[in-house]
């Protein structure tokens, strides 16, 4: 019965969406405050019923009820409530779920947050993002319908993936579907803003915060996927350029692309074509990256399903978003009102110029991942583009626009002078020339790759310190003083640069000094890497909620001293027969020690795996920091105002 | 007038870091694109000698065998027509299986045997890498004479 009610409740968010994507977007073009006025009722309406439907599935799951063919099909009576709840997104169906209960979610919040609004504008911006979910409900109730019954029921259930029974499966995807789907916010104010053909400044200020908030979001989202790929896959890497990791990456570079934009259009009331491209560009991404983990048009780890219908529906729904958007964008544009001018050395230039890089590198990514899919489709072969691709052209692509991110922050708006600029930013260049050329020698290599990434990380952290000394240096007023009139959304700025600066260190020390080997360990034995000695004591065998597995226990010694111990284990899951491989890991600051086992070799002896990790921590405590610089960015000043105006607490807690 | 021209200089800068990023992804397609052979196409020597590239089909039966160091390992990869021996030094993913499918990567020695730098195979039970899939795929169409328990093909 709950079933059906779950099922019954989204029939109605249909119906409701409808309503919702069609009346008010019709209303505020004929006028009609009827109409309009549905906009808030109707929206909030869908999020009850939406809500309802995923509290059924996920009770369906919670009572292991085996007659619904999605819970069938991904879970299992063995396994823990908290994973049990999670695997209601491990698949297709449940997945897109998700996907239509965040968009519902964020919509809501619009409905809270935005009473300063015009009542036109805020009409049109609900309409629209009804109208995206009258897509995802149609795409649920049509192909993919997670409440489908199995006759007869099954005893138990298939299982979830063992691959996705990890904490990170809790976090990752609602985080990643936060981000994705909050673009739709960004997405719904530009198309408004088209509709309406009042593309002025003041939409910009609206859809800022909104648009930090889903960058924020998707963010820790990739952050947690790169942190758990590393933990879980077992061969210690952080990133693979998957096409599923692709996919995510793509809205990120031009969601931080759009960050910038907006702000200039904010601020300076110019690129606003651009910005609106760049909502558009944002969200059509995740709708892009929906449809490359969803249609099963990818087959990697993330993909789940093979179906040629939903692949069809989601690229005709992709279509329809895209081009119809492009299309009201060009039948808008020229009603654009052209901004402010601005100097070819100006902040303007300088952050133009890193939003063209951002798009050209998400532009790169999307070539590199399509590439291959393409050539599959019209049978001119197989191929695949590896990591070896996506770093030659990653690399050269932003390492021009670290470098003008260390600049622009200092540059003044309009018309800048080059040799103010260069004044100021001497030292910061002399000091990051002499570590990057130092430095590696110090730790005993110096590549080229080495010395740009230790070259552009310093750069970033000089620049960011002698940009806050120039704020700081004001004559005649005292430095608490000076210290307050500094905006959190300046601090955000500030920390999110510094977060990349952060990450590019990481990354480089990673890359440049890691090590790795394959041993075959009797217990006794010791492994020696990067001056630390691994001790085998052997194996234990231990039991878990649905699985056995063979514990390995290391001691990692270094200088004769016990650092710590880890226990790599080798799972066996017992409902599907399938191995796993769990990672053992000493997590440090400035390295991590990692291991993982291989396979029994008779005579009680195992292949491992052992790395050295130096500061790969540094690369999500990057990604934490640019989070935590997109929040502080949230709870600037100007942002609480508005709200306290209007008696609503902040989005950002 | 001044104006027209910078705008004329925005687009050539624009056009300008296209071209470059262009030549970067032309470039870097040209070597880092890692081709797919069936074992058939193998044996017929339409594979170019010294290339990366990736084999696919099923891990022959009974054709695993294990050095004494423990991590170097032989094994057969076929499409059910032809066998190519291949060999690898490492630890073999998880779901590594004989009579599953198996994708590697990397390049034959003088004596026709793939050595793999690395050895592919996807975490699900029933999961049949697409290339593994495709090789078998394309051996059906140009049936021929099947592969000999032992392993030899004719």
């Amino acid at each position: 019965m709950i079933p059906e009610i779950g099922h019954f409740a989204l029939v109605l968010a249909l119906f409701v969406a409808i309503v919702q994507g069609v009346m008010p977007i019709a209303g505020a073009t004929l006028l009609k405050p009827i109409w309009i006025g549905l906009a808030i009722p109707a929206a909030r309406l869908q999020f009850v019923l939406v809500a309802l439907s995923m509290i059924c599935l996920a009770y369906t799951f919670a009572v292991k009820d085996y007659s619904v063919l999605y819970v069938a099909s991904n879970s299992n009576s063995q396994l823990p409530l908290h994973y049990r709840v999670a695997a209601l997104w491990g698949g297709h169906e449940g997945s897109l779920l998700l996907w239509a209960f965040i968009l519902n979610v964020w919509t809501l919040a619009v409905t809270f947050f935005s009473k300063g609004l015009p009542a036109l504008t805020r009409a049109r911006i609900i309409g629209v993002m009804g109208l995206i979910s009258i897509g995802f409900l149609l795409f649920l109730l049509t192909v993919s319908n997670p409440f489908e019954r199995l006759i007869p029921a099954a005893l138990d259930g298939r299982d979830l993936n063992p691959l996705l029974q990890d904490p990170g499966m809790v976090f990752h995807p609602p985080m990643l579907y936060m981000g994705y789907v909050g673009f739709s916010v960004a997405f719904a104010f530009a198309i408004a803003a088209l509709l309406s053909g009042e593309l002025d400044a003041t939409w910009a200020r609206w859809s800022r915060p909104w648009t930090i908030l889903a960058w924020l979001f998707l963010t820790i989202g990739i952050m947690a996927g790169s942190n758990w790929a590393y933990y879980e896959l077992g061969w210690g890497g952080w990133w693979f350029w998957d096409a599923v990791e692709n996919a995510s990456f793509m809205p990120w570079l031009v969601g931080t692309a759009l960050l910038h934009s907006l702000a200039v259009t904010e601020k300076r009331g110019t690129f606003k074509a651009w910005t609106v491209l760049l909502a558009i560009t944002a969200f059509s991404l995740s709708l892009l990256g929906t449809f490359l983990v969803r249609s099963g048009v990818l087959t990697s780890v993330h993909a789940f399903a093979t179906d040629p219908e939903r692949g069809l529906f989601i690229l005709a729904f992709l279509v329809i978003v895209i081009g119809g958007s492009l299309a009201l964008f060009a039948w808008r544009a020229s009603s654009i009102v052209r901004g402010g001018g601005f100097s070819a050395l100006s902040r303007e230039s300088f952050l133009l110029s890193n939003n063209v890089l951002l798009v050209v590198a998400a532009a790169s990514v999307m070539l590199g991942t399509l590439y291959p899919l393409v050539l599959d489709t019209l049978n001119l072969g197989k191929i695949s583009v590896g990591p070896p691709y996506f770093d030659a052209v990653f690399a050269p692509l932003m390492a021009p626009a670290v470098f003008l991110m260390g600049i622009g922050p200092l540059a003044r708006w309009k018309k800048a002078e080059l040799p103010e600029l260069v004044v100021r930013l001497r030292w910061a260049f002399v000091v990051s020339l002499l570590v990057a050329g130092l430095l590696p020698l110090l730790l005993g290599r110096w590549t080229p790759m080495i010395g740009l990434g230790i070259f552009l990380a310093f750069w970033v952290f000089a620049s960011s310190l002698q940009s806050l000394w120039l704020r700081l240096r004001l004559a005649g007023v005292p430095l608490i003083e000076r210290f307050k009139r500094l905006t959190f959304a300046w601090w955000g700025m500030w920390l999110a640069h510094v977060g990349i600066g952060v990450f590019i260190l990481g990354v480089t020390i990673v890359k440049g000094f890691e090590t790795e080997t394959a041993v075959r360990m009797h217990p006794g034995d010791v492994a020696h890497l990067s001056g630390y000695d691994f001790v085998f004591d052997g194996v234990t065998k231990v039991q878990g909620p649905n699985y056995t597995a063979t514990q390995g226990n290391f001691r990692v010694n270094k200088n004769e001293r016990e650092l710590a111990t880890i226990h790599p284990q080798k799972r066996l899951y017992t409902v599907q027969n399938m191995p796993m491989t769990e990672a053992g890991i000493s997590a440090g600051i400035w390295s991590d020690q990692y291991a993982s086992l291989g396979e029994p070799l008779g005579d009680g002896s195992w292949s491992v795996r052992i790395y050295y990790k130096p500061m790969v921590n540094w690369i999500w405590g990057g990604c934490l920091l640019m989070a935590i610089g997109g929040g502080l960015a949230l709870s600037d000043k100007r942002y609480r105002i508005k709200r306290k105006g209007h008696q609503v607490d902040g989005v950002a807690a | 007038m001044k104006l027209r021209y910078k705008r004329l200089g925005l687009i050539l800068g624009a056009v300008a870091l296209v071209a470059v990023a262009i030549g970067l992804v032309l470039n870097a397609f040209q070597s880092n694109i890692v081709f797919f052979y069936t074992p058939t196409q193998i044996v017929n020597g339409e594979v170019p000698k010294e290339t990366s590239f990736r084999i696919g089909g099923m891990v022959l039966e009974g054709s695993l065998k294990r050095q004494d160091d423990g991590l170097t390992v032989q094994f057969a990869v076929t499409d059910t027509v032809n066998v190519v021996p291949v060999t690898y030094t490492g630890i073999l993913p998880d779901l590594f299986k004989e009579g599953k499918g198996v994708v590697a990567q990397g390049a034959l020695d003088s004596q026709g045997r793939f050595v793999a730098s690395n050895v592919l195979a996807k975490h699900d039970e029933n999961y049949m890498p697409p290339e593994a899939a495709e090789a078998l795929k394309r051996a059906k169409v140009t049936q021929s004479p099947a592969v000999q328990p032992d392993g030899s093909n004719s």
